[in-house]
């Protein structure tokens, strides 16, 4: 804020202006355009708990596995996202994780395929069934739920089929496990923390650039909110990074997760496409008026869904050791849409973020890993988590009650 | 009111939806820098006579000429093509996006330099368009990155006609631009007419309100059953005249009361 012009009156309209976006910035928390900060804060609170309960929960070892553990889930999850995003909705995405990583597991394994082919052919596999199903979704309005359903079935079925009478298939090329079992040295892990924090501080700096030379902000203008921003970005990674390589170093698999996020939270915000897919999720009529392809738009959200629930069965796998026919089962489907959901991504469409993903899959397999610390039964941790979720969801469905309330006043 | 060839000209335009004669030899004219009220009970043919000039309804017969050459206009790209633009009732805004967005939708501008290669978009120059296109439209909203859900009625009114501007129209045709938004808000949209008239538009407005339609229009042109009742110069009728066109109360009077309209 520019407090130090001169005169009273421009002093005071900028007090006022403050103020104005202070009410703006409580108006956002309350009606849940800032669901993640809340989040955030919320997961702090899980963290302590668990901490007070074991003080092994916040240890470089515990903290580690823990970023193993939600590897998987967080990358189907921004399958998700985009999905949720257009205010649909993807249940098969359990089952093609499975699917993808018995393909990788039974032509690499049984048929002695590269392991890149292999792991090249189970993405290749993810891809088409979804962008199959998005066309059947979007060709013939059959409701995502149904089409995706009846995916569920059917791709489970394919799994049975593809791993064959032995039901389960043992990998051990180490080009596809060391995918979730590679750990960097410290040096490799301080120089992809100086990277990133680089990285982030040049975006940052040549986006305010850019708006200064446009005439949108003044040279201050803002500038301290980012600083403020840079430095909280720095201080997480640098921190991730000394925690992490107080163990066993910076996995592999988490770097795999962070550049997807990053990557994919890129398309969805700075990119035509992502504009259309929040447009899409937001009004589809403005969206079939504005000329936006909507049925491409639909088929491709599915497409990435199939293709990151093959990555992350394809990382599940590689952790596991194996494929089994309990691979992409289980809750692996309803965590991976639940933890969006808890994150802040709405349920309704048109509102979200990708990182939202991996926000989601923290709380989630904190809740997850802390009760498994605890030594506390399945039973305790399913309900726990179906509590959370549906905290998350009532909230969520506040805000968006809240938001129609004041959105036309 | 410019006395050129008109940019628009409607001329015997007629639809049949099954029994239905929707509309029945309309002649209709546009000129640039001139409002035109287009005004009519329920089911006289206003929208369908939009929706014959937008594309969406291709007329059985008559034809449509823009700028004195005759032209077809049988998809809505063609009419936004050759520069007229409609912004429905339903105004068709992504609540969920902010004003840049919703303005710049189906349009978005990709960065030039190192942006380009991974097709990002160019939000500045979208912002710094935005906000000249709307400043020059005397329209003031508080942020250009607030979500258009949280404006207000008029506001989003505001959003929807510059949005249309985006593609430089030469004729904007708005259907009930002004139904359902308040005392100011409705003033706040007159006032953004009145501007778009200044910038040499051609502007048809569609509504049931007959009180702002004299605030802002120059000639006043009435459907009843799908023909012309009639024709007004707003400056020199009152709405007596207008109503009694509107229920037919006139007879066929109105076709005898064309005066300071161009033919």
């Amino acid at each position: 804020m520019s407090a130090a012009t001169e005169g009273t009156t421009e002093a005071a309209a900028g007090r006022a202006e403050a103020a104005g976006a202070r009410r703006e910035t409580l108006r956002r928390f309350v009606q849940g355009d800032l669901a993640s900060l809340r989040v955030v804060l919320g997961l702090a609170v899980i963290w302590l708990i668990f901490q007070t309960q074991n003080d092994r929960f916040l240890s470089a070892e515990n903290l580690t596995n823990l970023m193993l553990q939600i590897t998987a889930v967080g990358l189907i999850s921004i399958g998700i996202v985009y999905v949720l995003l257009l205010g649909e909705i993807d249940l098969s995405v359990g089952a093609i994780s499975g699917l993808a990583a018995a393909i990788v597991a039974v032509v690499n394994v049984k048929h002695g395929w590269n392991p890149y082919l292999a792991i090249a052919a189970g993405v290749l596999a993810g891809l088409a069934i979804g962008v199959l199903q998005g066309f059947l979704f979007s060709r013939f309005g059959v409701p995502s739920f149904v089409v995706t359903l009846a995916g569920l079935l059917a791709w489970q079925g394919a799994l049975l089929q593809v791993l064959g009478s032995t039901g389960s298939i043992n990998i051990n090329d180490p080009k596809i496990t060391g995918l979730a079992n590679t750990f960097y040295s410290d040096a490799v892990g301080w120089i992809v923390a100086v990277l990133v924090i680089g990285l982030y501080a040049g975006v940052v700096v040549a986006g305010h650039r850019r708006r200064v030379a446009a005439g949108l902000a003044d040279a201050s203008e803002g500038l301290a909110g980012q600083l403020v921003r840079l430095a909280l970005v720095a201080a997480v990674v640098i921190v991730a990074v000394a925690v992490l390589n107080s163990d066993r170093g910076l996995p592999l698999a988490l770097l795999i997760l962070l550049a997807f996020v990053v990557g994919m939270e890129y398309v969805a915000k700075r990119t035509r496409f992502g504009r259309h897919v929040y447009a899409v999720g937001g009004n589809v009529e403005a969206a079939r008026r504005a000329g936006i392809p909507i049925e491409r738009v639909r088929i491709a959200v599915f497409g990435i869904a199939g293709t990151m629930a093959a990555i992350g069965g394809i990382l599940a796998a590689s952790r596991l050791l194996a494929v089994n026919q309990n691979s992409g089962g289980s809750e692996l489907l309803l965590l991976a849409i639940a933890g969006p959901v808890i994150a802040g991504t709405s349920l309704f469409g048109g509102r979200g973020a990708v990182w939202t993903a991996l926000l989601g899959a923290l709380v989630i397999g904190s809740i997850s890993n802390g009760m498994d610390l605890l030594a506390l039964s399945s039973a305790v941790k399913f309900m726990v988590t179906g509590g959370v979720l549906l905290i998350a969801v009532i909230v969520d469905a506040i805000a968006r009650q809240q938001r129609q309330a004041a959105g036309r006043v | 009111m410019s006395s050129n060839a008109p940019l628009l000209e409607v001329d015997g335009v007629s639809k049949r939806f099954g029994p239905v004669q929707a509309l029945d030899r309309v002649d209709f004219e546009v000129h640039a820098g001139e409002v035109v009220g287009l005004v009519g009970d329920n089911g006289a043919g206003k929208s369908t006579l939009v929706k014959a000039i937008a594309g969406i309804h291709s007329p059985d017969g008559g034809r449509i000429r823009f700028e004195g050459r005759e032209v077809s206009v049988s998809r809505p790209q063609d009419a936004t093509a050759l520069g007229i633009a409609t912004v429905y009732q339903d105004l068709a805004l992504c609540d969920n996006l902010d004003v840049v967005a919703n303005l710049f939708l189906g349009m978005e501008e990709i960065s030039p330099g190192p942006g380009r290669v991974p097709r990002q978009l160019d939000e500045t120059q979208m912002e710094h368009r935005t906000g000249e296109l709307l400043s020059g439209l005397s329209v003031t909203i508080p942020s250009l990155r607030s979500e258009v859900g949280t404006l207000s009625g008029g506001q989003r009114q505001q959003v929807a006609v510059a949005r249309s501007l985006l593609g430089e129209p030469r004729v904007v045709l708005l259907d009930e631009p002004t139904a359902a938004l308040g005392v100011a808000q409705t003033a706040q949209v007159l006032d953004l007419i009145r501007e778009l008239r200044e910038h040499e538009l051609g502007v048809v407005v569609i509504s049931h309100n007959l009180a702002n339609v004299f605030e802002v229009a120059d000639r006043i042109v009435v459907l009843r059953l799908g023909r012309v009742a009639g024709s007004f110069d707003a400056e020199r009728t009152t709405e007596e005249h207008v109503v009694s066109a509107i229920t037919g109360a006139a007879g066929n009077g109105g076709e005898g009361q064309r005066e300071g309209s161009d033919r």
